[in-house]
């Protein structure tokens, strides 16, 4: 259907949805900064940019789960109160959220009508849910066995539920949160011919997603956030890969940081075909290859959920591969535990910092030694040496600023910045060779941030290959030799950091354009 | 003891001793359904046996007995919501400390009734017409207390309602995803305080049923472990009101049955039976997709808040 | 639960110690409070009733020495479910473990045929074998299959329940008088010694005592104890340094199922003096002792202090049978209202009331 594209209709008929100034901050973040949307009835609206831009908080605001800080929604031109997703469905505005609300052990049916008060008294009428079901999975292109478990269905299926959920609600208003992460390319074709017989119906789409291709396949407009503001709104039809990308990714100009000249050695890792999967089950790495040197930073940019998470997880032991292997010095890593990795001389710093990295309420002493409490300076006969326990944390806390009324503070009680210390405190004191660090700065202050980086360009300087996983394009672009851009668990290609172009970059990280490794 | 006898009086015996454990079971598996263990059956079915004993020996009336066992027991279980739900404190605990409260309590305030006759005991009944089956007549439709074939009802309207009407799907949706339901406008709270409840009416219930029908007598402990068969019989019947129904008349009929063959087998034997059968059930249900269809529900014991923006 | 905008209920970020036992011994007050009005409508005086209970819990030898009796079961059991709660694990078959742990005294001294010095330590050393088998078992299902341990301990429990009935009734029948079964006297060497004139057998006190110190140690201050830790307080954690979670789960079963069965020796070796029916062999010691181990927040050597506080409890309740007419289930209203209160103080722990207007946490 290739008519419909281009601007939506300027008549006299109020847009579906407006909203106006919308700020809303978070601790330590100001997530939108005075955002304005506008969407037309019958338009097919792309919300596009990295994480952390603000996309997904915007729509909770609009699905009700979140409060705006400042400004206002119009719906149809009348100026609306979101305060729940109740009130939202009161309003006809539905959600696909990336991890679907779906009861799995009920059946499609009982789901769809969870929640809802129809029908006369406790008995349900079976007949006439089931006919409309059928009938609104059949206008658009949704069939699935309404009979069948949630939990015996695709993805793909499971998504095609929480659609017909909304639709069973009577939504004109239909939001989706990245759709396409799970499905697969024929899905996806599946869903798109979903969304544009629904806006030919008169329903509005909103979509959130961080792939050009989508968006130039489908969307009529597409408003381009970056780091809380946004940017643009375009016609899709009067733009291009190349602008929106740019867009995207921001200005040329970055602040430079203070780096020192590489001293680059031999390769230490070497990653060959790298097939893993996901929580879910599904792909999240296919086939990846790269290598990286000792003395340098290999930056991986890309969009969060493209396979970085679980790239962390394989090389640390946490996570087995199904294919491929990742040579560290003649070891397999992919057949070591995550102990044996870490004796190896391979330190993790792991994006979930709290849940991963420490045993909150442990003291600092202790999660100190999480890892290396076995060792001989720490555990003589398989008593903890007190004093040794002690002396390290002195000199950790001193050497990494670490600050807490005591090393026998619990860790649940650290800010986010002094728990991330204490991380690198514990993870860099072995002199490690390699280091893979992701999102070492996600969550923290000017001051930590700087810190942090300094840290993790001293260990390069000192000898250590890092790997650096980092949503902040800036961050990656500021502290890495060379910059490995992923893409759907593949590498789109690795280029050097100081040639690094941002629309080259940008292009890469939403999936078009590969580069070849240099 | 002719063949023709022997079936008649297991199939009655059966059927009277399985009822208890029934009722009781129905009630938890409403509480576990909607994610709140309640380890506290065993309280609250003495606590109903006491209540339902005394109220009886006072008024005359068994079922008002019945009734008041029933009120006080949900009153009772409601204390183990509160603890559970509202104040999210541990809920293996809070379940042990109602059944030795209950217990304790019971068996203070029993001792006035112990070793006294029940006069007005639940008359027993026997259906016209269906009686004169052979065989199966005498054994499952004669002389038998009312509440047998209450219990029997009260399993079907159970299923019914858990699978087929909106508030079961509800109920259902609580126990396993709170946060989904939540989100689709269900008052988690409120679901889970009114299967609690009415867990610890139905415990009431069958502990009245000991006092009033089956045993028409009081003693302290008269519930003799009973309660923790009902936590072993709820996972036997995998959470299912209707398999619950087989699964109590079956622990039922083994109980009988080990005294019955008490010259061939130990009757400590058929008597573990149940435990270690539950624990089979588990190990059998642990694995992967027997887990989904037919697994405890999965936000069992896990209180439910709701993550704010 | 709603509350005003200008009401925040926030979490406590670090309970100090002081404000933690003040408030369980808030909650034991209360408890006995409550107690205390149950005995006035029950038309006895609550002051007469608890002032039985200390004058005969601690106001006479005979009183102290039978509190101390109750108390060691109660320490050995609670002890070890520290150690079992420390790895997050629900160790709800005591009881159980408590029995079998009995079942294999008994038989070792009836029917082992060792010589009479090694056989009081076989005893022991068969006691804990037996109720760390038990426990590790449930231990195993958890953490290989996934499987809870609150169901399968508890289930164990009267497994054993059944063995011991089994026995009693059967193949280790002994003479049979007025109804009750019980297997034979055990032989005179395999009779714990007891302090001149009470019934305190002070082995299973001194191994209770020494595991409560050992254990402390044991967890606070080595690689194991760490380990026990970790894997309890965050699992995520513990896998990720390596640390094996089912090695660890089943370590901590072997040590609390191992001193509830050496529990199980001390009672019939050194009270009862044979195997007898299950229910008078254990009185609720594992469900006791799950009170006594939670009062002590999981410390073993606090454990010393609150099983002594809940062996007054049951002594009490021997007494007051006796002088008050009421019947020995009243220790299971103290256990039940204690526990209650103890877990709904927990919140006051847990959270803390601010008043003030509604500001973003920095």
């Amino acid at each position: 259907m290739e008519d419909g594209r281009g601007m939506a209709e300027r008549t006299s008929t109020p847009l579906a949805v407006e909203l106006e100034g919308i700020v809303k901050r978070f601790p330590g973040v100001i997530a939108n900064d005075g955002v304005n949307l506008a969407v037309g009835r019958g338009e097919i609206h792309c919300l596009l940019g990295e994480n952390g831009a603000g996309k997904t908080t915007l729509m909770r605001i609009l699905y009700g789960l979140y409060q705006p800080d400042e400004g206002r929604i119009l719906l149809h031109g009348k100026p609306v109160h979101l305060n729940s997703p109740k009130t939202a469905l009161a309003h006809r505005i539905g959600m696909v959220h990336q991890h679907f609300h779906l009861v799995p052990t009920l059946t499609v049916e009982e789901n769809v009508i969870l929640g809802l008060s129809e029908g006369t008294g406790p008995f349900l009428r079976w007949k006439r849910t089931r006919a409309k079901i059928a009938r609104l999975a059949d206008e658009y292109g949704l069939q699935v066995d309404p009979t069948a478990k949630v939990w015996q269905l695709s993805v793909g299926q499971q998504q095609r539920v929480e659609i017909l959920k909304a639709l069973y609600r009577d939504a004109d208003i239909l939001i989706l949160d990245e759709p396409t992460s799970v499905l697969t390319p024929q899905e996806v074709t599946g869903l798109f011919r979903t969304l544009r017989t629904l806006v030919h119906d008169g329903l509005t789409v909103i979509f959130i997603t961080h792939k050009l291709d989508e968006v130039m396949d489908v969307s009529h407009r597409v408003t381009v956030l970056r780091k809380g503001k946004a940017v643009a709104t375009v016609d899709t039809g009067s733009t291009s890969k190349a602008e929106l990308a740019k867009l995207m990714v921001g200005r040329e100009v970055v602040f430079r940081v203070e780096k020192n000249e590489a001293d680059i050695g031999d390769e230490i890792l070497r990653v060959t075909d790298l097939e893993a999967n996901n929580d879910r089950g599904l792909p999240a790495l296919r086939g990846l290859s790269f290598g990286v040197r000792s003395g340098e930073i290999l930056g991986v940019a890309g969009v969060s959920g493209n396979g970085q998470h679980e790239l962390s997880e394989v090389l640390s032991g946490l996570r087995r591969a199904t294919r491929g292997q990742a040579m560290f010095e003649a070891h397999n890593l992919t057949q070591s535990s995550a102990r044996a990795i870490a004796d190896l001389g391979v330190a993790h710093v792991p994006t979930e910092r709290i849940r991963m990295g420490t045993v909150p309420s442990m003291t600092i002493r202790e999660n100190l030694i999480l890892k290396s409490y076995r060792s001989s300076a720490f555990c003589r006969w398989s008593i903890l040496n007190e004093k040794a326990t002690v002396e390290n944390a002195c000199r950790a806390m001193e050497e990494y600023t670490i600050s807490a009324p005591s090393d026998r503070t619990a860790a649940k009680n650290l800010s986010g910045g002094n728990i991330q210390r204490l991380v690198l405190a514990r993870e860099l004191s072995g002199e490690p060779k390699l280091v893979i660090a992701a999102h070492p700065t996600y969550g923290l202050d000017v001051g930590a941030t700087e810190q942090v980086r300094e840290v993790l360009l001293a260990q390069r300087d000192r000898g250590a290959a890092i790997l650096l996983i980092s949503e902040d394009l800036d961050e990656i672009r500021q502290l890495s030799d060379r910059i490995l851009v992923m893409y759907e668990g593949r590498s789109m290609g690795i280029v050097d950091a100081e040639n690094a172009d941002l629309q080259s970059l940008g292009l890469m990280m939403a999936g078009s354009h590969r580069e070849v490794e240099s | 003891m002719s063949w023709e006898s022997w079936i008649v009086s297991t199939l009655s015996r059966t059927l009277a001793y399985g009822t208890p454990l029934l009722l009781a079971t129905l009630g938890e598996i409403y509480a576990e359904r909607s994610g709140v263990l309640n380890l506290g059956v065993e309280g609250m079915m003495i606590v109903g046996a006491l209540t339902g004993f005394a109220v009886t020996s006072g008024t005359g009336n068994p079922w008002l007995g019945i009734l008041l066992a029933a009120a006080v027991a949900g009153a009772f279980s409601l204390v183990h919501a509160f603890a559970s739900i509202t104040l999210r404190a541990n809920q293996v605990v809070s379940g042990l400390a109602l059944t030795m409260l209950g217990l304790g309590l019971s068996g203070v305030v029993g001792r006035a009734y112990e070793g006294r006759p029940l006069l007005h005991a639940l008359d027993e009944i026997s259906i016209p017409w269906l009686e004169k089956i052979p065989v199966l007549g005498p054994g499952i439709f004669q002389d038998q207390s009312p509440l047998v074939y209450i219990a029997i009802a009260l399993a079907v309207l159970l299923w019914v309602i858990l699978f087929k009407t909106r508030i079961g799907i509800s109920i259902r949706a609580v126990g396993e995803d709170p946060a989904t339901a939540d989100s689709m406008g269900i008052n988690v709270a409120r679901v889970r305080y009114l299967c609690v409840m009415v867990g610890g009416m139905l415990a009431g219930v069958a502990g009245a049923y000991l006092s009033v029908a089956y045993r028409p007598s009081w003693t302290d402990g008269m519930t003799a472990g009973m309660g923790w068969i009902v936590i072993a019989l709820t996972i036997f019947a995998f959470w299912n009101p209707l398999l619950g129904l087989f699964g109590a008349y079956f622990f039922a009929a083994l109980f009988h049955l080990s005294y019955r063959l008490q010259a061939w087998l130990p009757p400590e034997l058929l008597k573990a039976m149940p435990y270690i059968l539950a624990i089979v059930v588990l190990i059998v249900v642990s694995r992967g997709t027997l887990q989904k269809r037919m697994g405890a529900p999965s936000a069992l014991t896990l209180p439910y808040t709701r993550e704010e923006g | 639960m709603r509350f005003p905008s200008w009401l925040h209920v926030e979490r406590r970020p670090a309970p100090p110690s002081w404000m933690v036992f003040a408030v369980s011994l808030g909650a034991i007050v209360f408890a006995l409070i409550v107690a205390g009005l149950f005995f006035q409508a029950y038309g006895v005086s609550a002051f007469r009733a608890y002032g039985d209970i200390l004058r005969g819990a601690l106001g006479s030898q005979l009183g102290l020495t039978e509190t101390v009796r109750r108390m060691i079961p109660l320490l050995l059991i609670g002890v070890g479910l520290t150690v079992a709660f420390r790895a997050l694990f629900w160790n709800i078959g005591a009881e159980g473990q408590l029995l079998v742990g009995a079942v294999a005294g008994a038989g070792i001294a009836l029917f082992s045929g060792l010589p009479d010095a090694l056989l009081i330590p076989a005893m022991f050393l068969g006691g804990f074998c037996a109720g760390a088998a038990w426990g590790m078992v449930p231990a195993y299902l958890k953490a290989k299959l996934g499987i809870n341990d609150v169901i399968t301990t508890l289930m164990l429990n009267y497994v054993a329940i059944y063995i011991v009935e089994w026995l009693i009734h059967g193949p280790w029948k002994g003479p049979t008088m007025r109804g009750f079964a019980y297997t034979d006297r055990l032989p005179a060497a395999a009779i714990l010694p007891a302090i001149a004139g009470t019934r305190i057998h002070w082995p299973t006190l001194a191994i209770g005592l020494a595991a409560a110190a050992i254990l402390f140690f044991i967890v606070r201050r080595t690689r194991v104890g760490f380990e026990i830790r970790v894997v309890g307080e965050n699992p995520d954690a513990a896998r990720y340094s390596g640390i094996s979670q089912v090695k660890i789960t089943m370590l901590a079963m072997m040590i609390s199922g191992g001193l509830a069965g050496i529990a199980g020796v001390g009672e019939v070796a050194g009270i009862h003096y044979m195997l007898l029916s299950p229910t008078h062999i254990s009185f609720g010691y594992g469900y006791t002792a799950i009170i006594v181990a939670w009062l002590a927040r999981r410390n073993p050597l606090a454990v010393i202090l609150t099983s002594f506080f809940f062996g007054v409890l049951m002594r009490g309740g021997d007494v007051i049978k006796v002088s008050l007419g009421l019947p020995f289930q009243l220790v299971n209203v103290f256990n039940g209202l204690i526990l209650f209160f103890l877990i709904g103080s927990e919140i006051l722990i847990r959270y803390r009331i601010r008043i003030g207007t509604a500001k973003e946490a920095a």
